[in-house]
């Protein structure tokens, strides 16, 4: 009963700041601008299939791309001295506070047609189309959200006992063998949470593909963002989008939850 | 016993970080020998064992296993499997899983894994355990379950570092007659490492004592109870008196002024030695009959005897008594030949045997157990 009680205060939080915002969200999504039912928004929502593939598309890429670079380098850190891995952490946090802004404007500067990158190839006289390219966004996405993947793996491979390891070497595991049977099943929770949270901000950004893709790459989040602030303004097909991705993102987190989970179960019996 | 050399160890020498483990240790393990490497935390034995596992190279010095050499052969090559401390279980597979792991890297049938896994589960008593997760088991069932997975993989030589340390008292008694029993069962070779010395003493054919990065002692139990060789193996075997003393000839010593017979040789004339006198050797009698007389200055009840400290000019004594001396009390003692034991003397004279330092709340301080079972807690909660 104290328990209960004690949970209230963020009950009401509950209330106010996501069920509440969501029913609103739903409610412009289902009505038009007259506040009569109506699923015309729902059925527009069609036309943007294209932005939404696209999101999803370079979001997965992005999330992958991620997933290889931290995945050794959280192994690394998580192997060594106490002292190296605060200050490899420190290392990975820091660029998290600067202004996400700030950092994206960096990487225009640096991917211009006449920015550093080029400046410095022009000396080899070579010169590379880079700023508004699907590839730029992507590497906006892997620069900005990378420490969202480093973190959950260094934290779940720092908690992985050496001596587990060494068993297995011991009951006649090759290094291969080691990272296929204990370390891999063992760093699927970080896995799973670093996908998670990298994924979901990459597939509803605006910023980055706004500022790096320079508007010929429009990602689901850069047309959101117009329905409500640009020109469109459509507060009711805005809802139904947000709607929409939010359900395909849940479905995407459910499978891959599905899939994780099926891998505990069966893990063990697959030789 | 079979008395073929199974692992030998030549000229070993390790350091960590400048700091020497180990230096020129020599070691020779027979077939199917139960031996026990013991001594104080840090004393390199767990060193040992890791060089015999394959997870320390060493500086300098090669690693035998029947005459072949395997220094440079990485652990999953080796013919040994390792019991670790706190069991090292793989949290992601259950039971059955755990125990087959081995057979599974071997890539054996699953008809066979799964004769073999109930044979190794119904050895160490947990038949119907398959399905749990290892979370879910106590300590002393964790414990089984490594005893299982090691021995699951049919090794030539089991490795065994502190097993038992993280149980309590009662539990830790049982698995090592347990332990004893597969042992023997079974006929394999086990070496075992522990800072207990009566665990030593129970369980092994050979101990080899060490301290230092070196190898103190090596012989039978009662060997290096009733004849050790200098003073750090008769202060951490047991508990003993060890004096100043000089041997005059063959039989003959001299201590407290005193001449006794003993039953040791072999000394140059006049050698000055060291001399253990085991505190439940020593046989209490009025003061007029005794060869020495001495004040009682302190009684511990324990239990089987009392722990008697008798000031003998100066020099405290431990005697461990069945009657009851109060403090105070002036009283004699009487040392047979038998009661006697001489050493050379070593570096480590004059640095144990003498009680009037003696306080228990000391000996538990440096009790290496009690960090242990701090960690085992920490360890738990993650």
């Amino acid at each position: 009963m104290r328990l209960k009680s004690a949970a209230a205060p963020f009950g009401i939080w509950m209330l106010i700041f996501t069920i509440v915002p969501l029913a609103i969200v739903a409610y412009f999504a289902f009505t038009d601008a007259n506040g009569q039912f109506t699923l015309s928004n729902i059925r527009e929502i069609g036309t943007y299939v294209g932005p939404f593939w696209d999101s999803i598309k370079l979001g997965a890429v992005a999330t992958a791309i991620c997933l290889l670079l931290a995945y050794p380098l959280a192994f690394i850190i998580a192997r060594s001295t106490e002292r190296v891995q605060q200050t490899m952490v420190m290392i990975v946090m820091i660029p998290m506070w600067m202004n996400f802004l700030l950092r994206t404007y960096a990487w225009m500067s640096i991917l211009e047609d006449k920015g550093f990158l080029n400046q410095f190839l022009g000396l080899f006289r070579l010169h590379f189309n880079m700023i508004n390219t699907s590839g730029a966004i992507v590497l906006g996405m892997v620069y900005n959200f990378l420490p969202f993947m480093i973190l959950p793996l260094y934290s779940v491979m720092a908690k992985m006992d050496t001596r587990i390891l060494e068993a297995a070497e011991d009951l006649g595991c090759n290094a291969f063998q080691v990272f296929r049977r204990i370390v891999l099943p063992l760093s699927t929770p970080g896995i799973v949470s670093g996908i998670t949270m990298v994924f979901v901000p990459a597939v509803s950004t605006f910023v980055i593909s706004k500022l790096l893709g320079g508007g010929k790459n429009y990602m689901i989040g850069d047309i959101i963002e117009s329905m409500f602030v640009g020109s469109a303004s459509d507060y009711n097909l805005g809802a139904a989008l947000s709607l929409v991705l939010m359900v395909l993102m849940l479905l995407c987190m459910a499978l891959m939850h599905f899939v994780d989970h099926d891998e505990e179960e069966i893990g063990g019996i697959v030789s | 016993m079979d008395e073929k050399t199974i692992i030998r160890l030549q000229n070993i020498s390790v350091s960590f970080d400048e700091q020497p483990v180990l230096q020129d240790l020599n070691l020779k393990i027979s077939d199917g020998e139960f031996v026990t490497l013991l001594g104080p935390s840090g004393c390199g034995k767990t060193t040992t064992l890791r060089i015999i596992g394959g997870f320390v190279k060493p500086d300098s010095g090669d690693v035998f296993f029947d005459e072949k050499p395997m220094t440079a052969l990485p652990p999953h090559k080796r013919p040994v499997n390792t019991i670790f401390q706190r069991y090292a279980l793989f949290p992601h597979l259950n039971v059955f899983e755990n125990v087959a792991f081995g057979m599974r890297v071997q890539k054996r049938s699953s008809a066979e894994i799964r004769e073999n896994v109930a044979k190794m589960l119904k050895m160490v008593n947990l038949t119907g355990f398959e399905k749990r997760s290892v979370h879910t088991l106590s300590g002393g069932q964790q414990q089984r379950v490594a005893i299982a997975r090691a021995l699951a993989n049919h090794p030539k030589v089991l490795l065994l570092d502190e097993p038992l340390a993280a149980l309590d008292l009662k539990l830790r008694k049982d698995m090592q007659t347990e332990l004893k029993n597969i042992q023997k069962a079974l006929g394999i070779t086990f070496i075992y490492v522990t800072h207990d010395q009566e665990e030593a003493l129970s369980m092994s054919d050979t101990v080899v004592v060490m301290d230092n990065g070196k190898i103190q002692q090596i012989g039978t139990p009662q060997d290096i109870y009733n004849e050790p060789q200098n003073a750090f193996v008769a202060d951490f075997i047991g508990e003993s008196n060890i004096l100043d003393g000089v041997m005059h000839a063959d039989y003959l010593v001299e201590f407290f002024g005193r001449k006794f017979s003993c039953l040791d040789a072999g000394f140059e004339k006049d050698e000055p030695v060291d001399v253990v006198i085991r505190p439940e050797d020593i046989d209490i009698v009025e003061p007029i009959k005794g060869d020495l007389v001495g004040t009682v200055t302190a009684v511990t009840f324990k239990g089987v005897h009392y722990e008697t400290i008798v000031d003998f000019k100066g020099f405290k004594w431990m005697i461990q008594t069945t009657d009851f001396y109060d403090v105070g009390r002036s009283i004699g003692i009487r040392l047979n030949p038998e009661d006697i034991h001489i050493m050379k003397k070593s570096a480590y004279s004059g640095m144990f045997g003498d009680y009037s330092s003696y306080s228990e709340e000391f000996d538990e301080l440096a009790d290496p157990e009690a960090d242990l079972s701090e960690e085992q807690e920490g360890a738990d909660e993650v």
